[in-house]
């Protein structure tokens, strides 16, 4: 009686210490990935092994916030490229119940916008479920440690969706920031309204 | 000039009618109602008029509002966050003859109130809670719901 009490308790302990996992944490080691870039080339995160680290913003062409936030990406880039993190944008939406967001219109936005980063299409969306991405845009700060890419930040841009002048809070500039600088990153993880991620089954 | 002048009067009567039936409130308010004590059901679905999940579920909520009278429905529209005119908001509200009670948020910084709303929420649209205040049970959907879906959330807290 009392052993089965024991394995009932340790049964309990082991479901209590191992949550359902739902994409990367802050600190987390990033599996590389390779997918297929809107110039038809394939880009992986091990193609960024000399980079400081990494923007991954998972991006589409047909959300609101999506449109609203896509020169502040395009300027991200600008910025923080040459320094050593450059963007990778990865389009997760089922073209089947988003048609707006298929390769051939992913195209054509990179072709219209001139993006200077990759903008990938994450077709099996093992990519997005990896990461834990919920809505568009959603971004994931990488920071490279000898090939090793950890997650340094999570969430949102900053803290003015509806325009660029207003934020008081530019989340992504000051994680960059900061480890441009060793710093620690001041905040590391944030929430912001937004289109949710059309996935297959869901 | 007089069915001209008709015609301006319904126009107007319309907009009224959606801005009667609508508030445009802070979070303070918002928090208010989520935990005010009721005999009815809450069914609480944040939604705006941008997102398309959100506009195919509406239909449910409205049909949930029409047909019980122990559940009270509330729409909170997140349109603000983008942009700050509630026209839009209006003009659906008025084409889609919507019954339920529709909130308007009026926060910026969204990653301030969204844990104080629902932890569980990250923020993307369209998500749902479902409150039952006389036994503080709780049921928090993030997605889009689909036919019956409401029904069995609901009637797991009852």
């Amino acid at each position: 009686m009392i052993r089965l009490v024991l394995i009932m308790m340790a049964c309990l302990l082991l479901t209590a210490a191992s949550p359902v996992k739902s994409g990367y944490d802050i600190g987390d080691e990033v599996a590389d990935f390779r997918l297929k870039n809107v110039t038809g080339k394939m880009v992986g995160l091990s193609d960024y092994k000399d980079s400081k680290g990494a923007i991954v913003i998972f991006d589409c062409n047909t959300c609101p916030y999506s449109k609203a936030y896509n020169e502040r990406i395009i300027a991200l880039n600008k910025k923080y490229a040459p320094k050593g993190f450059p963007v990778i944008a990865i389009q997760p939406n089922d073209p089947a119940q988003s048609p707006g967001d298929s390769f051939e219109e992913m195209i054509k936005l990179a072709e219209r916008k001139k993006y200077e980063f990759p903008y990938l299409m994450d077709e099996t969306q093992q990519v997005v479920r990896a990461f834990g991405a919920t809505n568009t845009p959603h971004v994931f700060v990488l920071k490279n440690n000898g090939g090793k890419f950890t997650v340094a930040y999570i969430g949102t841009i900053d803290d003015s969706a509806r325009d660029a002048s207003g934020a008081r809070k530019k989340y992504v500039e000051d994680a960059v920031e900061a480890l441009l600088a060793s710093k620690e990153v001041p905040t590391v993880r944030t929430k912001a309204v937004g289109c949710s991620i059309k996935l297959k089954n869901s | 000039m007089r069915p001209f002048l008709l015609f301006l009067s319904l126009f107007f009567s319309v907009a009224l009618y959606a801005q009667e039936q609508t508030e445009i409130i802070k979070l303070k308010q918002l928090q208010d109602h989520l935990h005010a004590k009721s005999d009815r059901i809450k069914v609480i679905n944040f939604w705006a008029t941008w997102c398309a999940p959100c506009i195919k579920e509406i239909p449910l909520f409205e049909k949930l509002n029409s047909e019980r009278s122990d559940v009270e429905v509330t729409l909170v529209s997140m349109d603000l966050d983008l942009d700050p005119n509630p026209e839009k908001v209006y003009r659906f509200i008025d084409r889609r003859k919507i019954k339920s009670k529709v909130l308007i948020l009026d926060e910026r910084n969204p990653n301030m109130w969204i844990n104080q709303i629902e932890k569980n929420w990250s923020g993307a649209l369209p998500a749902t809670i479902i409150i039952n205040s006389k036994t503080g049970q709780r049921k928090f959907v993030e997605r889009e719901l689909h036919e019956g879906e409401l029904e069995a959330l609901i009637a797991e807290i009852l």
